[in-house]
């Protein structure tokens, strides 16, 4: 389906449903006002979906949550400008109307699917509320209306989801549910802020679909935030593109994408990882630094009377692959797969069967001091810098930890690594006293990997180490992991789920389904040439950021994943990988 | 659930055994001598002797501490020294009037330190936040006697709306439970305050006001069945607190109680009495919390007993 094309002469006839004008929102600070959006104007007719892009702190959220009349009180408010919905200008309207409006004419989803619905209130009662709220149905009616809105975003077993609680359905089924609260009463304006950003790559896919379809169904006008201009590319009839609360650019989607004008839109583009577009890389040694031979891990879920355990989950089953020195062997997965267990296991920090051997020594053989020796070569880098950094240690001590820890050279040698890490990963010395909370996100991760790189390992584990940064900021962070790794000749094990990522930077993938490897190779093999069904619909899910690209509809994955919990004594059926030349292991289809 | 209940049980009967050996080892060491204070000080050493070897407190501690397991259980809490009577029966006649006092006070401590609680959470940082966090503050610190005295002189001495003490009627019953709810509420305005606000900021709530309900029904619909749930752990902790404020309270307001025959007992070093009132409290703190625990799986459904 062509989305750039989209109903792009059809929206400059549809009527015009919102109208922003010179929208100011600022926070009141100790030192006056500081505008969060400044003098943001566009329209929306039906049908349309008009995507805000931008980097985290572009004011795109804030920008949502003015419409929604959600904006924090008392310090950030509405300074200038106004938001017309309909014949109404929202800014001005008492509290009491504005929520009568929203829910009904405007509804919001949100990013985090986990948290956005109440924890202790059942699911049909959560939908059946708002629609209540705004109509005066009878509570079975209302029933009702909640079983066709989940029928409409397509989840299994509506009934049944009506008496269920928000833990008892995955993330995908969670945003399903918010989008089926969010459309239970036709509201003309829909919000999407990141509705798919916390979800996996193939569920994405699915939300994304479900959205489009709804949107044609119902006439919906959809303002999409996001930062991932892939999705942009596939959604979006119009974008704008936000820059510290301004917006540097405006236009069609095929037009942004052909030919953006503004420095910052370009950059933003070019930051994006794309499929196809990773460079060819030097050589590696065939020297192994780690390696994995049917390594199980399995935890025990207790019940009964006497809390024994009953059940296991089987978090990663008979994995075997090898790290060669300065390579990136990069493990790929939707979550819950294993590979962040993996990683654990590897630095001993979950108990494990089988083989796993750092530089010839297995992790089994050695005592608490044959541990701690090994964990000189290697070092883990986490997805979330800012929970992986002590907030009150300086980043001097920070960096300087792993040598304290092993007893490595005096305070003033530890001072001067510390500082000559701190240049090396692009940071300033004189940044040393500082605190963690004093840097951005990007930086933050540049110091976790400085604190990885004080010990001089063979091996870095980054868990996930780009996901939570932006595009430009993820760019730069993949560029400095790349440098690295050619001075030093580290060895990098890759965990992502972002396929475009992965393409972008690694020698070697291994494919991980369920706790097992389903696919493995080198990069050209796995995509160039994808053999398991599963890798494949992991490649076609990645949003492709151009919208002249033609996606070919894939097919609607039917019912739920299967569980990695299975009763003591039974286990997931054991996958064969078959080597269909030069080094590509497939599982053999079952 | 039933095996869990069990197991709970189970746990139960051993934390009263090791309460029950604590308390009579405390009270073997402790240097006054109960002997004496039946006897009497004109007693002589002869009598003194003799009454010892009746309430076999001539012999070892072991043999002491299996001879009282032994009764117990069996039901036998043993006779008080001083009153002549079973302490079973002692304590199972002020039972009822503790327990009264305990759900009268607990409601009011509750009606009291919720509402300050949510009140302050949804005005915070403003005047009535801070006004009745200050309040809290007095009602943390205050000692339970100078509370219990200022209740009593205030209410019943000077504007004589309650009785000065006594039981038996609802009248009776307004002044101490009051007075106990004030004294515990300030614990629970500060908890309910810190988890109203801590749930006030969760994205279910903002999806919730996203979905344009009314904020009577965001904040008691939503808000309040999360904020509550570390609330409620908290109230089977606090009943180990409070038996230690009901004995204070129950003296000065002459309220007949196992507080006030624990305060006798003490005063005369009657050590079944003791005994008898430690492990019915204790009793009462652990089923308390397992009460608690118990009520938690109806409001969370994430949370499931095993």
């Amino acid at each position: 389906m062509n989305a750039g094309s989209k109903n792009a002469s059809g929206a400059d006839l549809a009527p015009e449903v919102l109208r922003v004008q010179g929208l100011t929102v600022s926070v009141r600070t100790e030192t006056g006002d500081r505008s969060l959006v400044e003098d943001l104007s566009f329209t929306l007719r039906r049908g349309e979906t008009l995507a805000i892009a931008g980097e985290s702190g572009s004011g795109k959220s804030i920008t949502a949550l003015a419409i929604m009349g959600l904006l924090p009180p008392p310090a950030v408010r509405v300074t200038a400008g106004s938001i017309h919905l309909g014949d109404s200008d929202l800014t001005r309207l008492p509290e009491a109307q504005l929520r009568s409006l929203r829910g009904s004419r405007i509804a919001m989803i949100f990013q985090e699917p986990m948290t956005s619905l109440n924890p202790v209130l059942s699911i049909g009662t959560q939908l059946t509320e708002s629609i209540r709220a705004h109509t005066s149905v009878s509570r079975t009616e209302a029933r009702t209306m909640a079983l066709a809105a989940l029928q409409a975003v397509r989840l299994s077993q509506p009934e049944q989801r009506l008496n269920q609680y928000p833990h008892e359905l995955s993330g995908g089924m969670r945003q399903r549910v918010m989008i089926a609260m969010a459309l239970a009463l036709r509201p003309e304006v829909l919000i999407a802020d990141e509705p798919t950003t916390a979800l996996d790559v193939t569920v994405q896919r699915e939300v994304l679909d479900l959205l489009r379809d709804l949107q044609r169904e119902f006439g919906t006008a959809i303002i999409l935030i996001t930062h991932d201009m892939g999705v942009v590319a596939e959604m979006a009839d119009r974008v704008i593109a936000m820059k510290t609360g301004r917006a540097e650019e405006e236009g069609s989607t095929a037009q942004i994408f052909a030919q953006p004008k503004m420095p910052y839109t370009q950059d933003l583009l070019a930051a994006v990882p794309r499929m196809g577009k990773g460079k060819p890389r030097a050589e590696t040694g065939t020297d192994t630094i780690a390696r994995l031979q049917d390594v199980v891990v399995r935890f025990p879920l207790k019940g009964g009377l006497l809390g024994r355990a009953t059940a296991q989950v089987h978090a990663v089953e008979h994995v075997s692959f090898e790290i060669r020195r300065g390579e990136t062997f990069a493990l790929v997965g939707e979550s819950g797969c294993g590979k962040s267990t993996i990683a654990k296991a590897m630095v001993g920090l979950v108990p494990h069967q089988g083989t796993i051997e750092i530089a010839g020594q297995s992790l089994a053989s050695l005592d608490t001091a044959g541990r701690k020796a090994l964990r000189r070569r290697i070092q883990i880098v986490f997805q979330d810098p800012m929970a992986a950094l002590n907030p009150r240690m300086t980043v001097g001590q920070l960096i300087a930890e792993p040598l304290l820890i092993h007893g490595l050279c005096t305070a003033a040698e530890q001072r001067a690594r510390a500082a000559d890490l701190m240049q090396r990963v692009g940071l300033t010395t004189d940044q040393l006293d500082r605190y963690p909370h004093e840097f951005s996100g990007g930086q933050r991760q540049r110091i976790c990997i400085a604190r990885a790189l004080a010990l001089q390992p063979d091996l870095i584990i980054a868990d996930e180490s780009v996901s939570a940064l932006d595009v430009s900021v993820q760019a730069r962070v993949l560029e400095l992991l790349q440098i690295l790794q050619r001075e030093f000749g580290i060895a990098f094990l890759f965990i992502s789920h972002d396929m475009a990522v992965v393409e972008n930077i690694s020698d070697r993938v291994a494919v991980m389904f369920l706790g097992q490897i389903v696919e493995t190779g080198s990069r050209a093999q796995i995509f160039g040439n994808p053999q398991h069904p599963y890798t494949r619909r992991l490649i076609e899910a990645v949003p492709v950021p151009d919208p002249t690209c033609i996606r070919t509809a894939s097919p609607r994955l039917s019912g739920e994943v299967a569980s990695p919990v299975h009763p003591f004594g039974k286990g997931p059926k054991r996958l064969v990988l078959v080597d269909i030349g030069s080094g590509h292991l497939v599982a053999a289809s079952p | 659930m039933a095996g869990y209940i069990l197991r709970r049980l189970i746990q139960s009967a051993l934390i009263l055994l090791g309460v029950a050996f604590v308390t009579f080892f405390l009270l073997f060491v402790l240097p006054a001598d109960p002997v004496r204070q039946i006897a009497g000080r004109s007693a002589t050493a002869e009598t003194v002797e003799n009454i010892r070897q009746q309430l076999g407190l001539d012999k070892p501690f072991l043999v002491q501490f299996f001879r009282y397991l032994g009764g117990l259980v069996q039901g036998d809490l043993g006779r008080s020294y001083l009153q002549k009577s079973e302490v079973s029966l002692l304590i199972a006649s002020r039972l009822p009037a503790t327990l009264l006092l305990m759900v009268a006070a607990i409601f009011c401590e509750l009606a009291i330190g919720l509402s300050m609680g949510i009140t302050a959470a949804l005005r915070r940082d403003r005047f009535t936040d801070q006004a009745l966090m200050l309040t809290s503050f007095v009602t943390v610190s205050a000692p339970q006697f100078v509370v219990s005295l200022l209740m009593l002189y205030v209410f019943a001495v000077k504007l004589g709306w309650f009785p000065i003490g006594g039981y038996g009627t609802f009248r009776h019953l307004v002044l101490p439970a009051i007075t106990l709810g004030i004294l515990g509420s300030g614990w629970y305005s500060r908890m309910m305050r810190s988890s109203m606000i801590d749930v006030m900021r969760t994205d279910y709530i903002r999806t919730a006001r996203a979905k344009g309900l009314t904020r009577a029904r965001v904040v008691l619909g939503h808000a309040l069945p999360n904020a509550i749930l570390p609330i409620i752990a908290m109230i089977g902790i606090d009943i180990g607190v409070f038996m230690g404020g009901i004995v204070v309270v129950e003296s000065v307001f002459g309220w007949p109680g196992i507080g006030q025959l624990a305060w006798q007992a003490i005063q005369r070093i009657d050590i079944p009495i003791i005994m008898g009132v430690t492990l019915v409290s204790a009793a009462a703190i652990v089923l308390g919390n397992l009460l608690a625990d118990l009520i938690v799986p109806f409001i969370d459904p994430r949370i499931r007993l095993r």
